[in-house]
């Protein structure tokens, strides 16, 4: 009934006690949110923590379950798909929305093309372009091909190209993450220089350094809720990392057994390398759990994968059991005992059309074949083994695999894993998007194989869960290994600094 | 009746139909059904010596798309049958009239030995040009289609290449003509390959490792499978197939030219997609790919016997049919 008052300090947009709920997960609870014309405001978070819903309904790619979004003080129902753009808010995304084959230009100015009676008049849209790119100070060819750009400039052509349509707001998830530090100290001269035009940005980040350099304003949230929004000089990098984790473990996970110093080295990498990955080496001892932790794109899945033979390596050593391991050597990896567990499990680990025992018997099906033929009583016999061991609980046993619970799935994978009966296990993301309860029981199910005397790599970007699970936490940052925590170390305060790049690993150690 | 199942299935359908794979068994009530429909178009369709007769002729089509069954099923596209049956014969033909084995039977076995091999060695080459090549298998075996063709219009001067001997004829003409215990050979032919083919898909490691490639080759990779080698093997196993279809080709005309087997590819992917295979891959259903193939036969037959529709419209009605069954099987698929 009262008009809402303008904010202090004016709000361009605001958001007032957002919730959200994906089916029965809540994500968000009641969250504020504000930014202010020319204002540069970093949103900070762990892994999961709502960021990412929270930009996402901020520019109308999702509907609030509850509360409020004002734009101007006017409170608004922001248009779906990306038509907020009208309004000046704009979304650019972590992985481009920009179409290879089209050139710059083009780009700019797709679905608003400038034509006279269905012709395209490409002179006044280059023109117009150039514009954009020299106020912006970018050197882009406006007729290169998009998929002919390095990745900074394709950034660069998402933001002329918000600019052009006026953009108030813009939005960005993790701008950095694909840049080089020159890429990006080159984005934040234009965000400054759009600032100081009064065009706001807000910043999706995990790398503290940069938030501390380039915002006016910090907003974290964690576990979904609102934690504190502050001048950026209020706070440092120790103070805000404080604020992302500031949580206390749960007896959400088993106790820990910490191997012996002297028991056997059963995974050894030397000096890997990989396109992205550089120069990493560490040892597992058996019954050994070992995180990985890290940024989002650290190079802990490529490392990984590399490791296990499913990647390409450039240079380094990989011994397994003492024996060295050839690159690109993953069935006989397998052989020999090791097993790596994908993160992508509805990509890369199920075959979602299928039942669970296809599934379960797909890398282990030698062991089900008499006389050639594949004997299905055998691998019955192996799926009920599976259900009870890891406790997969479905009501139909012949359910697709893609219609079973992420939870299930998870148990299915981990499953058909362990069929193989390895004893060195790397898994990546273990829980990822499962209910508190089957992580709780994976929790376990890692530990008992520790127990049994099998060796594990756990990556996880949850630190908490690195934290519960693992005796020893490596930290990788852009693609090299920065750090190497043991016991006391092992916190989420020192694991933030190390990942963050507040810190870093003496060469000597 | 019938209005019973159609105002409580939709409701009831996806409980008490749960057990039952719709998709599976659509392309064997679709086959129930034009049977009916044949019968009461024409008492002699439902004939005996009808039905055998259209099974025989049905049985080409049927041998090749067992093994584009396997191609599809592992995700690949095998459009270079049909020029391979033509080539596959003549220098089948050829073979036969050079007069390298003085006796007949040695001859004809030696002859079907070389089918074998050069089938499955036009088949190998479809699969190292899609895998190793790195090239769409659409592309890749629009290429081979054009160069089996082309070779065997080479081979055969423009003409036709005809089995010379009367004797080696004779000799060869019951493996299409002749029946055993009163089944015709071709039928029993497609039932053994048929159940070998079932077996192989169903029951071994390697089908099994067929289905993981075809419906996700990051899952087959990721599970350790050499999914290059599963690729090829299918299309090798479809050489063979063809391999065989020409074994009962040959004694049925004695004779090919350069449009011998015109148009085959598409009958194979025809039947096997009616049959109930996804184009994309994954799951193979070779039964219902005989019992595509059966259809297409049928269709044509009772088009045949009819007096309604001229025959010239078949291939028409042959591209009603595909579009008809994907139809079926997508909106089977939602529902699912």
């Amino acid at each position: 009934m009262s008009e809402p008052a303008a904010g202090p300090g004016h709000s361009l947009l605001a958001a007032e006690r957002i919730s959200k709920s994906f089916g029965e997960v809540q994500v968000l609870f009641s969250v504020d949110f504000d930014v202010r014309p020319g204002e540069v405001h970093a949103l900070m978070g762990e892994n999961g923590a709502g960021k990412s819903t929270l930009v996402k309904i901020l520019s109308g790619f999702e509907r609030p379950s509850a509360g409020r979004i004002l734009i101007d003080g006017q409170p608004v129902t922001l248009p779906q798909n990306g038509a907020a753009e009208a309004l000046g808010i704009v979304l650019i995304h972590q992985e481009f929305n920009l179409a290879d084959h089209l050139t710059v230009a083009e780009s700019l100015f797709l679905g608003r093309e400038i034509g006279r009676f269905g012709v395209l008049d490409r002179k006044t849209m280059r023109a117009e372009t150039r514009r954009v790119l020299d106020e912006l100070g970018a050197r882009i060819d406006e007729n290169a091909l998009i998929s002919s750009l390095a990745v900074a400039d394709k950034q660069m052509v998402e933001i002329a190209k918000a600019i052009s349509r006026r953009a108030r707001i813009i939005f960005m998830d993790e701008p950095t993450a694909v840049l080089s530090r020159e890429e990006t100290a080159l984005l934040f001269k234009q965000v400054r220089r759009l600032k100081a035009q009064g065009v706001s940005f807000v910043f999706v980040s995990h790398k503290l350094d940069e938030v501390m350099e380039i915002t006016d304003r910090v907003t974290v949230l964690r576990d979904g809720q609102w934690v504190k929004t502050a001048p950026t000089s209020d706070l440092d990098g120790e103070a805000i990392a404080q604020l992302m984790v500031g949580r206390e473990l749960s007896s959400l996970y088993p106790a820990k057994d910490e191997p012996d110093v002297d028991e056997n080295v059963v995974l050894s990498v030397k000096g890997l390398t990989t396109a992205y990955v550089k120069d990493v080496s560490f040892e597992l001892r058996k019954g050994e759990v070992l995180g990985f932790s890290g940024l989002i794109g650290s190079g802990r899945t490529e490392l990984m994968e590399a490791v296990a033979g499913l990647r390409p390596r450039l240079s380094g050593e990989v011994l397994l059991h003492g024996a060295p391991l050839a690159p690109l050597a993953f069935r006989e990896a397998n052989g020999r005992g090791l097993a790596y567990m994908t993160k992508d499990r509805k990509g890369k680990g199920l075959l979602l059309d299928e039942g669970m025992t296809a599934n379960l018997t797909l890398q282990s099906i030698d062991r089900h074949v008499r006389h050639h033929y594949l004997d299905p009583a055998s691998e019955a016999r192996a799926m009920a083994r599976a259900k009870r061991r890891f406790d997969i609980r479905v009501r139909d046993d012949k359910v697709r695999a893609g219609r079973m619970s992420g939870g299930n799935q998870q148990k299915l994978l981990l499953a058909k894993i362990m069929e193989t009966e390895p004893d060195v296990i790397i898994i990546d993301e273990p829980t990822r998007g499962i209910d508190v309860g089957t992580k709780q029981q994976i929790y376990h199910f890692i530990a008992a194989l520790a127990r049994e005397g099998r060796s594990i790599i756990v990556i996880s970007s949850e630190m908490p869960e690195v934290i519960g699970l693992c005796t020893r936490v490596a930290v990788m940052r852009e693609g090299e290994l920065v750090g190497l925590l043991e016991g006391e170390e092992v916190s989420e305060q020192v694991i933030m600094r190390y990942a963050a790049g507040l810190k870093r690993r003496e060469a000597a150690a | 009746m019938a209005a019973d199942t159609e105002m409580s299935g939709t409701v009831r359908a996806r409980r008490s139909w749960r057990d039952v794979d719709l998709r599976a068994v659509a392309p064997f009530v679709a086959l129930a059904l034009l049977i009916l429909i044949g019968a009461l178009v024409n008492p002699n369709f439902i004939g005996i010596t009808n039905l055998a007769n259209v099974a025989t002729r049905a049985a080409f089509i049927a041998l090749i798309a067992v093994g584009a069954t396997f191609v599809i099923s592992s995700g690949d596209l095998d459009l270079s049958v049909g020029s391979m049956v033509a080539f596959v014969a003549s220098l089948m033909i050829l073979f036969m009239n050079s007069g390298a084995i003085a006796d007949p039977g040695m001859m004809i076995a030696a002859a079907i030995l070389l089918a074998l091999v050069v089938g499955s060695l036009c088949g190998l080459a479809n699969g190292l040009i899609t895998t190793v090549g790195r090239i769409e298998p659409f592309i890749a075996t629009l290429g081979t289609m054009g160069i089996y063709r082309g070779l065997t219009t080479w081979l055969s001067q423009g003409g036709a290449i005809t089995l010379r001997s009367p004797e080696q004829q004779a000799l060869y003409r019951p493996a299409y003509f002749g029946s055993i215990l009163g089944v015709p050979v071709p039928i029993l032919v497609v039932f053994l390959v048929t159940a070998i083919a079932a077996f192989v898909l169903y029951r071994t490691r390697y089908g099994r490792h067929v289905t993981a490639v075809g419906s996700n080759r990051d899952v087959a990779r990721y599970s350790g499978i050499a999914v290059d080698r599963v690729r090829i093997a299918a299309f090798v196993i479809q050489g063979v197939c063809v391999a065989i279809a020409v074994m009962l080709y040959v004694p049925r005309l004695g004779s090919t030219s350069a449009t011998t087997g015109i148009l085959w590819e598409l009958q194979a992917i025809t039947a096997v997609v009616v049959g109930g295979t996804a184009l994309k891959g994954g799951a193979g259903r070779v039964w219902g790919t005989i019992c595509g193939a059966f259809i297409l036969e049928l269709v044509g037959n009772i088009m045949l016997l009819s007096n309604f529709i001229s025959e010239y419209l078949i291939g028409a009605i042959q591209g009603t049919i595909i579009i008809i069954a994907m139809l079926v099987q997508r909106s089977l698929a939602r529902k699912a």
